[in-house]
């Protein structure tokens, strides 16, 4: 059940890393929407019996790729010339023939239990190589790990975007009616593979959140009867109550940046505010204490901040404190109502579920409250997610009706690119950790 | 027999109380309603499965309120006389929300509806110490369909009653 995680050695070869980036360059600005043209043929093998394998690990790379929206893979039916083996020169004009504009060339060898893979990518049309030869040492197991690395830095090269397919989701993994769902925790790799379940159905779960270092989750469980946060260790697949207050309720809860601090809401019942905990010393502080609804706290990158929701105007809306707490300002002004305010890691937008005139969007605003946009919509979307780039949102869709599901899907920041990430049960409440 | 009994008790109590639920039961509907009398009351009524036959039907709010209406307050009127008359019984309120919200504030707004529940009981005279309220948010829909008529019936609270000598 439990994946090891593998240390990936990654070792220039070939060429010098400090050689400046390659002449193709994928600039993703709201103009982009024909998609670049690329191909990975198998890779070949230098060493084992891994010819599968060989296929498999460009299939991922491929399907990393494609999952962007911003790349378009050549099939391979339509490829006129191979490769040969790794290091022979490329026939440039038969990809330009093709309209190749990125070609990635790769090998692996496996020697006993230790498995190499090496890649390197071309412009067909600069007759370039772009950036340097790469070469990734792990294990056997680790091989859709390392794939998803080789994706990572092919993706890295073109747009200048920081890498993000090296990551897990966890969520909740739903299944059985709708009156009487059975919702248990779940992890997987960001588009779906590996997926394991982290708790059984025994009690109903929510909203788990990732610690910074992918580690730890926080959720709300009602194991004990009551709901109340509870904290599970990933490696483990060790949960236990958090300690709060017992008689307590609690829930909402997410880590700061530093992974030292939680923010959570407590009910009364009649009155649900958000508090903060130093998990050291189990210290706690109450942020907000209004007879609203406040909830759904989530910290500024630099763990100065936090956006939270409230409805102490009459209406959810989103709000920006110190995170010691205070005055707050509020920054959502549009109409309807805003719930679920998330940072992005890179600091400059917060993404939110609105709800207007019986739909659900998700959608991103500045932090200021301007530039708001909204991405998707439905019946029913909520809980967004950002990538560890800040590029892209997973969030829940439910279907409507008394056959009603629950799906993850992912949308790009700009909006464009909306899929369904496949899960084997329904999907709810997904949070995306960090880069691996 | 038993259950044959139980069912034309409840059809007494109904007849009397207009504030009842109406229970749909094709045996009570074909069962004779005259000549019947009301079972001596103390064994029958000091039980968890009369508390939910008889005076535990949910109470209903408007969306995304809290405030309790006026067939509310009716229903936990009886709730309040019921607990009153049987100590030894202690009370969990759920809250509940329809699906037409996220998921943390619809919790927080299903808490709301389960406190303002039992802070009516307890203005009835039910000591505080009997009632817990458990919010389940939008986690437990009573009806499924996507619609105003189904909504309804989830916007709720729910009072269930068991044996708890001590309290």
């Amino acid at each position: 059940m439990i994946v090891r995680l593998i240390a990936l050695l990654i070792a220039a070869f070939l060429v010098s890393p400090a050689l400046a980036q390659g002449p193709l360059r994928l600039t993703i600005t709201e103009g982009v929407v024909e998609p670049l043209p690329f191909a990975v043929p198998d890779f070949s093998v230098e060493a084992g019996d891994v010819d599968e394998l060989a296929i498999q690990i460009a299939r991922v790379i491929a399907a990393d790729l494609t999952g962007t929206g911003l790349l378009r893979e050549v099939p391979r039916e339509a490829h006129i010339s191979n490769l040969g083996r790794f290091g022979d020169p490329v026939s440039y004009a038969d990809w330009r023939a093709i309209n190749v504009q990125a070609l990635v060339a790769g090998a692996i060898g496996l020697d006993g239990n230790r498995l190499t893979v090496k890649f390197r990518v071309f412009d067909p049309y600069a007759q370039a190589e772009i950036g340097s030869g790469l070469q990734l040492v792990g294990t056997l197991n680790g091989w859709r790990r390392m794939a998803h690395k080789v994706a990572d830095t092919i993706y890295t090269r073109i747009t200048g975007e920081d890498p993000y397919f090296d990551s897990r989701v966890v969520f909740v993994a739903e299944s059985g009616p709708k009156e009487a769902r059975r919702k248990r925790l779940a992890i997987m790799d960001y588009d779906g593979a590996n997926l394991q379940y982290l708790t059984d159905s025994s009690s109903i779960v929510f909203a788990p959140r990732f610690d910074p270092k992918g580690q730890q989750i926080l959720y709300t469980s009602y194991a004990s009867g009551l709901p109340r946060i509870h904290v599970l260790d990933v490696l483990r697949t060790d949960s236990s109550e958090f300690d709060i207050k017992a008689g307590i309720m609690s829930f909402a809860p997410r880590f700061s940046p530093d992974g030292k601090t939680m923010v959570y809401s407590v009910t009364t019942g009649a009155d649900t505010d958000i508090y903060s905990m130093t998990l050291e010393t189990g210290q706690e502080r109450r942020l907000t204490n209004s007879p609203a609804i406040e909830t759904a706290p989530s910290f500024s990158p630099d763990g100065s901040k936090i956006v939270f929701e409230s409805d102490r105007s009459g209406s959810q809306q989103l709000y920006i404190m110190q995170s010691r707490g205070g005055a707050a300002e509020r920054i959502s002004f549009g109409e309807g109502n805003y719930a679920t305010p998330v940072w992005s890691p890179r600091g400059d937008f917060i993404a939110f579920t609105k709800q207007h005139n019986g739909r659900f969007h998700i959608g991103v605003m500045r932090t200021d409250g301007s530039a708001e946009r909204l991405l998707t919509s439905s019946y029913l979307d909520e809980g967004p997610t950002w990538s560890p780039n800040g590029r892209v949102i997973m969030f829940t869709r439910e279907t409507q009706g008394r056959a009603g599901e629950a799906s993850l899907y992912s949308v790009d920041v700009s909006g464009r690119n909306l899929r369904r990430v496949r899960t084997p049960d329904g999907g709810s409440d997904p949070s995306w950790g960090p880069l691996q | 027999m038993r259950f044959f009994f139980q069912m034309l008790t409840l059809l007494v109590i109904t007849a009397c109380s207009p504030l009842a639920p109406v229970v749909y039961s094709p045996s009570v509907e074909g069962a004779p309603q005259s000549g019947q009398q009301t079972p001596s009351s103390s064994n029958s009524e000091g039980t968890s499965e009369y508390f939910r036959n008889i005076v535990g039907a949910p109470i209903y709010f408007d969306v995304d309120k809290h405030d309790l209406t006026a067939q509310a307050r009716a229903q936990l009127d009886l709730q309040a006389d019921w607990l009153r008359q049987h100590q030894d019984f202690a009370a969990v309120i759920e809250g509940h929300a329809d699906e037409q919200g996220t998921r943390e504030y619809n919790f927080a707004l299903s808490a709301r509806r389960a406190n303002e529940a039992k802070e009516y009981l307890v203005s009835q005279g039910v000591r505080s110490a009997r009632l817990q309220i458990i919010p389940y948010g939008k986690e437990r829909p009573a009806e499924v369909c996507s619609q105003e008529v189904c909504y309804a019936r989830n916007r709720r609270a729910v009072t269930q009653v068991r044996y708890a000598t001590g309290l």
